[in-house]
């Protein structure tokens, strides 16, 4: 059976003018807009029907999720860097930044872990109360995001990555596209921190 | 982003990156800061939702190319955008149930 070349690609469809990658992955986020702020929208939904509500620093590490803040947003720097480095054809530097970005996923996992320890450690479990309930759940959608970033990125860092020697463009959209998603990933981080920690 | 890019386009774009990451690293500093004001919690939300929503944007013009992307996607994450308002609405009307209370 002969290779069936996958049309759209590299080059722009006539009717949208964005290749197909580009198009599928921004209706996947706009998706996960949704997921999320379903999520969100049930956050108000318990905050104002509670009687009480806690201040997220009593019962979550404030200095720990500002840790992994700045790790997350560091580490859509990398991705982007690892992409720009791609257009300016350095395999090599590509290859160092999706390193870094993969590391402080993984960075930002391990601190999540030792959060996650603590709270059961003292006895706080979804079960616990409505707002340690919907810590858990938002964080941890968020955390399974992160885990697939990193699946994803670690693919292109490494197997994924022998596409560039047969389809140099390809392989960058490629990475463009995975990237969205990080950013993505980092844009939620960005709202669930304030909204869990610091209100 | 578009695909036709000189060397020049590109070097912009890196400043850009860096000037973003600093940008966001001032911002989460200044969040964290006035949560250990205290400040009351109507004041709090503003303030933290504002920050966070600057952020946000940051993120999404710039390293997601938003602001430079075609006018394709930026229709479909406006619909997005409006539908999920719609949806962070949704608990605003029960305010109006005093069912029980």
């Amino acid at each position: 059976m002969s290779d069936i070349e996958i049309p759209y690609t590299v080059a722009a469809r006539p009717d949208t003018g964005l290749n197909n990658g580009k198009i599928g992955i921004w209706l996947f986020l706009a998706s996960e807009v949704m997921l999320f702020g379903a999520l969100f929208a049930t956050y108000i939904l318990l905050r104002v029907g509670a009687v009480e509500w806690p201040h997220g620093a009593h019962y979550l590490n404030v200095p720990l999720a500002t840790l992994n803040t700045i790790v997350l947003i560091s580490s859509s720097v990398t991705m982007v860097m690892a992409w720009y480095s791609l257009k300016i054809d350095k395999f090599g530097r590509f290859r160092m930044y999706m390193a870094a970005t993969v590391g402080f996923g993984a960075v930002f996992l391990v601190v999540k872990y030792f959060e996650y320890s603590a709270k059961f450690h003292h006895g706080y479990f979804p079960k616990t109360n409505t707002f340690l309930a919907i810590y858990f759940t938002m964080t941890g959608l968020h955390m399974l995001h992160v885990i697939g970033g990193m699946v994803v990125n670690a693919y292109f860092w490494g197997p994924g990555a022998k596409l560039w020697k047969k389809d140099k463009e390809h392989f960058t959209n490629r990475v463009e596209n995975s990237g969205l998603f990080w950013h993505f990933v980092d844009l939620v981080w960005i709202f669930l921190f304030p909204v869990l920690y610091l209100l | 982003m578009s695909d036709a890019h000189t060397a020049d386009d590109l070097k912009k774009h890196v400043r850009a990156y860096i000037l973003v990451f600093v940008s966001l690293m001032v911002l989460t500093l200044v969040t964290v800061a006035v949560s250990y004001l205290h400040l009351p919690v109507h004041q709090a939300i503003a303030v933290a939702l504002v920050i966070a929503s600057v952020k946000g944007s940051l993120v999404a013009c710039y390293f997601m190319h938003l602001i430079s992307e075609k006018k394709l996607i930026l229709w479909v994450m406006l619909l997005t955008v409006v539908f999920f308002a719609v949806l962070l609405f949704v608990p605003v009307f029960t305010v109006a149930d005093r069912i029980g209370r």
